[in-house]
């Protein structure tokens, strides 16, 4: 026997061996693929798909977003942090019936060192509320400088903070999440937990000359995520950061993972306002007001939470 | 032959009856062409401009004459001209700089002192939604008070935005003369502006990362938003967009171009080498248009203009192959 003709009978069975190996890889990996589909359902939900296409039929409605908002990066956005909303953080949501239809403002105390409290907010108006809806958030100016962030930012539908952005989302009936304590809510340091900073008027101004209902929401949860011990102002005033906060943990392995302490997110009652945008004392009263309801539901929150983590 | 003669005269005849006379600067151009041949079926159209009118239409009369030149009073003096408008802006950025000033904002000045003594009762200018700049913090949408931001990142963009304030300041020192300044958004058509050109190259380079929201505008709807501006009792500024705005890379798909995106530093270091070698006539400042929003709001247009685009965005974004390739 020649060699040649020795490797062509070798050829069928070994043949049959590479396809035999194939079909358990496929049986395998489709096995796999199933297992997964089940946990990312099991994540998403099952009617992930059917409040996709209610957000994707309600903007085609509404004709192309001339912001650019982008149903379908949106959509790919909530399937990849629903892990975090559902799993890492739990997130239990009391009273998001209080959203009314079309305008309306979200005000929440802001904390946790890096704001996943407002992508939370956003996940949960998504996963959480009947029927779906996006949030429409301000971002900071400077973001648009930023290459591959500034047209992702876009499409998932938020916008460059300034008022006149604001108001036309308003008018065109959407729902605007603001943090009226910005950036001195935020790095707050752990001793300074749940209470709230001063408050910024710029959104009693946009509810009234909208007449925009204003929903106080309490964010429970995200101020253990990261434990701040103090803030280095002068540090980041160095290196043109808004605060450089000291947080321990980012020392230990894995440590920059905010801890998985459970979201609670209490939605309060709609508060409809009256008067002129213009009256400084009015607009002060208004949001004096909004702060108080938003500490009171922390306070229930706070009381009714028995473990920071279950 | 005698048909299409008397109907000529009976034309003569009605413009000699009205006063309507109307004076276009700038009329040789490709919008300049265009609004001419809209206007003078309505009235007699005067035009004035350096260049030749190929293909005029008989009734125009027009006249070579450089915009700074003293003859240009001779115009006022012999007709009776009712309105002016302006189209006649130099904008070639490889140009000379004097010579692109002394045009632009001398000849504009001497052009408005001319209209005020001769009692015109319209001035248009066609200005530029680009007079705002596309930067980071602009708002999506900006209003006709909106600052006019242009000139500091663009030394070539200062021309327009002087004659924008030049007009604005006529407009207020000559209250019986009613003053229009209309602020279309990119025009996109046969005319040969960037954007146009822009969009009718087959591989147009993007920047990388950046993908900003675009309004644009038939050159067709800009026409006509000059002659529903030259109607009694319209004045101010105007904003003009046209149909809805959509971002960059849906209009390049839209087109069927390729893009190559290229990183901003590079792209702007390469478009500063090409300029310097004259291989370009785009100046680098200008990529700014392809990486943030300048975008207007045109209610004001739409609610006492009577302004509403006439062509949607598909027919908006082909018109600029249109010359090309006539259907």
């Amino acid at each position: 026997m020649t060699v040649a003709s020795r490797a062509n009978a070798a050829a069928p069975s070994a043949l049959l061996g590479v396809r035999n190996l194939l079909a358990r890889v496929q049986d395998l990996t489709s096995g796999a693929r199933r297992v997964a589909n089940e946990l990312a359902a099991a994540t998403l939900g099952r009617d992930f798909e059917q409040r996709a296409a209610y957000i994707r039929n309600h903007y085609a409605q509404m004709g192309d977003d001339p912001f650019g908002l982008d149903p379908e990066f949106t959509r790919a956005g909530a399937m990849l942090t629903a892990f975090m909303h559902r799993r890492y953080f739990r997130t239990e949501v009391h009273g998001i019936e209080h959203v009314p239809p079309g305008r309306a403002l979200l005000i929440a105390n802001h904390s946790g060192q890096i704001p996943i409290d407002g992508l939370i907010l956003a996940l949960t108006m998504f996963f959480d509320a009947n029927p779906p809806r996006l949030i429409r958030a301000m971002v900071e100016k400077w973001m648009q400088t930023l290459p591959f962030i500034a047209p992702l930012i876009a499409r998932l539908g938020q916008v460059v903070g300034v008022p006149d952005n604001c108001h036309r989302l308003l008018e065109r009936e959407e729902l605007i999440l603001a943090f009226p304590e910005g950036v001195r809510g935020i790095v707050k340091p752990y001793t300074r937990r749940y209470q709230l900073e001063e408050f910024g008027q710029g959104f009693m101004r946009l509810a009234l000359a909208t007449r925009s209902p204003v929903v106080p929401v309490a964010v429970i949860g995200a101020e253990e995520q990261y434990i701040s011990v103090g803030n280095l102002e002068w540090a980041a005033k160095a290196i043109g950061l808004p605060a450089l906060p000291v947080v321990p943990q980012l020392m230990l392995p894995g440590g920059i993972l905010p801890l998985p302490t459970k979201y609670r997110i209490y939605f309060g009652e709609p508060l409809n306002f009256e008067g002129d945008p213009a009256d400084e004392r009015a607009v002060t009263e208004r949001v004096w007001l909004v702060r108080q309801t938003i500490q009171r539901l922390l306070v229930h929150g706070l009381e009714r939470r028995r473990n920071v983590f279950f | 032959m005698s048909i299409t003669l008397e109907a000529s005269e009976a034309r003569l005849e009605r413009h000699a009856g009205n006063d309507d006379v109307v004076l276009v600067t700038g009329i040789c151009g490709n919008l300049g062409r265009r609004v001419a041949r809209f206007l003078h079926r309505d009235m007699r159209v005067i035009g004035l401009d350096r260049r030749k009118f190929p293909g005029k239409p008989k009734d125009i009369e027009h006249y070579s004459i450089d915009l700074r030149r003293n003859r240009v009073e001779d115009i006022f003096r012999e007709f009776p001209i009712k309105a002016v408008v302006h189209l006649g802006v130099m904008h070639n950025p490889r140009g000379n700089r004097e010579e692109h000033h002394t045009w632009n904002v001398g000849g504009l000045s001497r052009l408005l002192e001319y209209a005020s003594r001769h009692r015109v009762q319209k001035f248009v200018l066609l200005s530029s939604a680009n007079v705002y700049g596309p930067r980071p913090e602009n708002a999506q949408f900006l209003n006709e008070d909106a600052p006019l931001l242009a000139a500091g990142a663009f030394s070539d963009m200062r021309d327009l935005v002087e004659l924008d304030m030049l007009v604005q300041s006529f407009f207020w020192k000559y209250p019986e003369i009613e003053t229009v300044i209309l602020r279309p958004t990119h025009i996109l058509g046969s005319v040969h502006n960037a954007p146009s050109n822009y969009l009718r190259l087959k591989v147009a380079p993007t920047l990388m990362g950046f993908d900003p929201m675009l309004q644009t505008v038939h050159q067709d709807d800009v026409v006509r938003a000059i002659q529903l501006s030259l109607r009694p009792g319209i004045r101010g500024i105007f904003n003009m967009a046209g149909p809805p705005a959509l971002r960059l890379s849906a209009i390049l798909k839209k087109l069927n171009r390729a893009h190559v995106p290229i990183p901003y530093t590079l792209a702007k270091f390469g478009v500063r080498r090409l300029w310097s070698l004259r291989m370009t006539s785009f100046p680098a400042p200008e990529l700014d248009f392809v990486r943030y929003v300048c975008m207007v709001d045109d209610q004001r247009a739409r609610d006492l203009l009577g302004y509403q685009p006439a062509f949607d965005l598909d027919q908006t974004l082909n018109a600029v192959d249109e010359e090309r390739w006539p259907v």
